[in-house]
């Protein structure tokens, strides 16, 4: 199955079409509602012909200029690929090297691709063509030869391209048949095995140089061969992919692009009455739900559990959007003993008799992420609907009402895609678990001054290094809500900083009583001039807010930048769409605004002679 | 499946991959009748076509295809093998 199958039909396609062909007012939303509906191929290029009059919108992501290099034909895809940036806001410009000249365009810096300017480089290299160079008759030494002929030429091409930008490489389809059979690695010169040793060489070799792949031969052992390639359309047309999966094959690469802008969803929402366990807890009861051992449902929804458990641990947050009253919603939670899912892995849960939207929007608010970071998993479809119509930047997957199919869709539909997975990342389900401890102690203090006391909070500082260098990159590419000029950088930026003796960059991290906070902001310093340091960079989780890390984190620059030299910092405010919330960032630390420009970015000032550190309750040291 | 039927399924794939609601199919219709039908295109119909009646067309199948008549009488005779 290579449809879109998480998505939504609409059942009025053509005329909702129809009219964002004609431009009507709003027919930006009537386009992104339809880059999220169900598309099969032909609707995928007849909604991809629509979306080439609309430029885009000012509120999308940062473009992305695509340039497609391969070894065979590839513009069947070009569409999927552009609705697939559609439906995540992203516009995706693409221009296509010539058909197997994918070497040559990326050494001659006269060539087409070069004068596109890209910003990202994607390489399809076909099957037939990684294998053109061994048969059956081969030796294994020459058989080693030849695929280390490849994976060094592959390495090549990926070397140039990253001076482009990010670098994504579809990996082969699985396309030749048997020589042997079963066993058919025990024959060097077997075509088949030669593309799945190229497979398998590709996974660290990618880990290694920074590349992200789009892998189509797992999709090809989940899907099915035949629901990506026809051999038939191979002889025809040279397309390695049939068209007939171009919108998930879109769809894979939009992934890995919105990923790469750290746009991937963050949190997932579940419901509970038969989406977590059978039946309606505050009808049937603790002993009447079903969950767990004893029948097939109930076991599939012990599955599902278990899918979210392993998501958490792996970097998701958990949360739960329920109308039930509060205590018989926690009930399964504290006394179910085939529930997997515990309270304390649940870091935000409401359960009250209003409306889903609103209390998603609650959600969001309460764990400080944005809405399009949130997908909701709910079994009733008038729930789907309301909040797909009222919030439709949460993600809705089309469940069903099956617990056996939730976590095949969720994997399928990819809105947690990941291209590094940190420890930080790991160890996030803890530290949610810490901030409710913290909000209970907040709850019992009466002031805050005696709260953030006894928080007990350290903050431990480093200059930006190789351990750190992954999560480092990862925050600078993620966080959109504090951050004050949300400027996007690769870990060859970042090690520049670090080579550069005018500049500092550092990682901040949150101690307190209740554990490690991680890695909770990113700073970096430049000299401008001889007495002016400019803060190029400052982003911090929202998850820390109102802590006074702000004044403590800006006792730090003072520190780094009187080091340097300095005499006054320098504070800029790039606006977008998500960081509002910093827009008098500076202003709050005592800086002086000097200008204002109608986008209503900012510079403001701060003269180092006259500051004096701001007195907090959180010890600060390096470590 | 009768002729009438074919010929009203068509044309709504024709106006989708072609974009234009006032096509019209007749069996004469072949690809140098309509802008825009190209090799791309005739790849376009023959997926959207196997996916409306789920079979699949042979190399040899479809390199007879001439017209438009063609098509529904390959259809026809394709689902009707199904039953």
């Amino acid at each position: 199955m290579t449809g879109l199958n998480w998505l939504p039909e609409i059942p009025d396609f053509r005329p909702t079409l129809r009219q964002a062909e004609a431009g009507a007012p709003g027919s930006w939303d009537i386009l992104l509602k339809l880059a999220r509906s169900r598309l099969d191929f032909v609707r995928t290029n007849a909604v991809d012909a629509a979306l080439a009059a609309h430029p885009a919108p000012e509120f999308f992501g940062k473009a992305i200029r695509l340039a497609i290099l391969g070894s065979c034909t590839l513009t069947q895809l070009h569409a999927g690929i552009r609705v697939a940036g559609l439906r995540r806001e992203i516009s995706v410009t693409i221009h296509e090297g010539d058909f197997g000249q994918y070497w040559q365009e990326l050494a001659d810096t006269g060539s087409e691709v070069h004068a596109f300017k890209p910003n990202t480089t994607l390489l399809a290299l076909d099957a037939h063509h990684l294998a053109a160079g061994v048969n059956a008759g081969m030796s294994a030494a020459d058989a080693d030869a030849a695929l280390d002929e490849v994976i060094n030429r592959i390495r090549d091409c990926w070397r140039l391209a990253k001076g482009f930008g990010p670098v994504i490489h579809q990996t082969p389809l699985p396309v030749h048949p048997t020589l042997v059979g079963n066993n058919e690695s025990r024959l060097p010169g077997s075509k088949a095995a030669f593309i799945t040793r190229v497979n398998a060489a590709l996974r660290p070799l990618a880990e290694a140089e920074g590349v992200d792949l789009v892998a189509l031969d797992e999709r090809a052992a989940r899907d099915g061969l035949a629901a990506w390639h026809d051999t038939g359309l191979w002889h025809r047309a040279k397309q390695e992919v049939s068209p007939a999966a171009a919108p998930l094959y879109g769809d894979l690469v939009g992934r890995v692009i919105a990923a790469k802008q750290g746009r991937s969803s963050k949190c997932l929402v579940m419901d509970l009455d038969n989406t977590l366990w059978g039946g309606v807890i505050g009808d049937d009861g603790l002993e009447g739900i079903v969950l767990g051992q004893g029948s097939a449902l109930g076991e599939a929804f012990t599955a599902f559990q278990d899918y979210a458990r392993e998501l958490a641990r792996r970097g998701v947050i958990l949360a739960v959007c329920s109308k039930n009253d509060e205590a018989n919603a926690l009930e399964p939670f504290e006394k179910h003993p085939e529930m997997l899912l515990k309270r304390g892995d649940i870091a935000s849960f409401v359960a009250n008799w209003s409306d889903k939207a609103g209390n998603i929007k609650a959600i969001a608010a309460e764990l400080n992420i944005g809405l399009d970071s949130l997908v909701f998993v709910d079994d009733n479809p008038f729930e789907r609907t309301l909040v797909r119509q009222e919030l439709p930047m949460v993600a809705v997957p089309e469940v069903g009402d099956d617990p056996t199919d939730f976590p095949g869709i969720l994997a399928d539909a990819g809105y947690f895609e990941a291209l590094a997975i940190t420890d930080e990342d790991r160890e996030r389900g803890g530290q949610y678990q810490g901030n409710r401890m913290r909000e209970a102690l907040r709850a019992s203090t009466t002031d805050l001054p005696s709260y953030l006391r006894s928080l007990e909070m350290q903050l431990i500082w480093r200059r930006f290094d190789a351990i750190g260098l992954s999560r480092t990159v990862q925050l600078i590419n993620k966080t959109n809500q504090f951050n004050l000029t949300t400027r996007r950088y690769t870990e060859a930026d970042v090690q520049a900083v670090m080579n550069d003796e005018r500049a500092f960059g550092l990682q901040l991290r949150l101690l307190d009583r209740f554990g490690d906070n991680g890695i909770i902001a990113i700073i970096i310093g430049k000299m401008q001039d001889e007495a002016t340091l400019l803060i190029d960079t400052w982003l911090m989780s929202c998850r820390v807010l109102g802590r006074q890390v702000e004044a403590t984190t800006l006792n730090l620059i003072a520190a780094q930048a009187k080091l340097l030299g300095a005499r006054r910092l320098v504070g800029e405010y790039l606006p977008t769409k998500k960081n509002g919330m910093v827009k008098d960032h500076y202003a709050r630390l005592g800086f002086t605004v000097t200008d204002v420009a109608a986008d209503g970015s900012s510079r403001a000032v701060l003269d180092l002679a006259d500051f004096a550190p701001a007195d907090t309750f959180i010890e600060v040291r390096e470590g | 499946m009768d002729d009438e039927r074919i010929y009203s399924e068509l044309t709504e794939i024709f106006r989708d991959v072609f974009r234009r609601d006032d096509m019209v199919l007749t069996p004469e219709l072949t690809a140098k009748d309509v802008k825009g039908w190209d090799s791309f295109k005739q790849i376009e119909i023959m997926i959207a076509v196997e996916e409306k009646y789920a079979v699949k067309f042979r190399t040899r199948e479809l390199e007879a295809l001439q017209n438009v008549g063609d098509l529904a009488r390959a259809v026809q005779a394709k689902t009707a093998a199904k039953g």
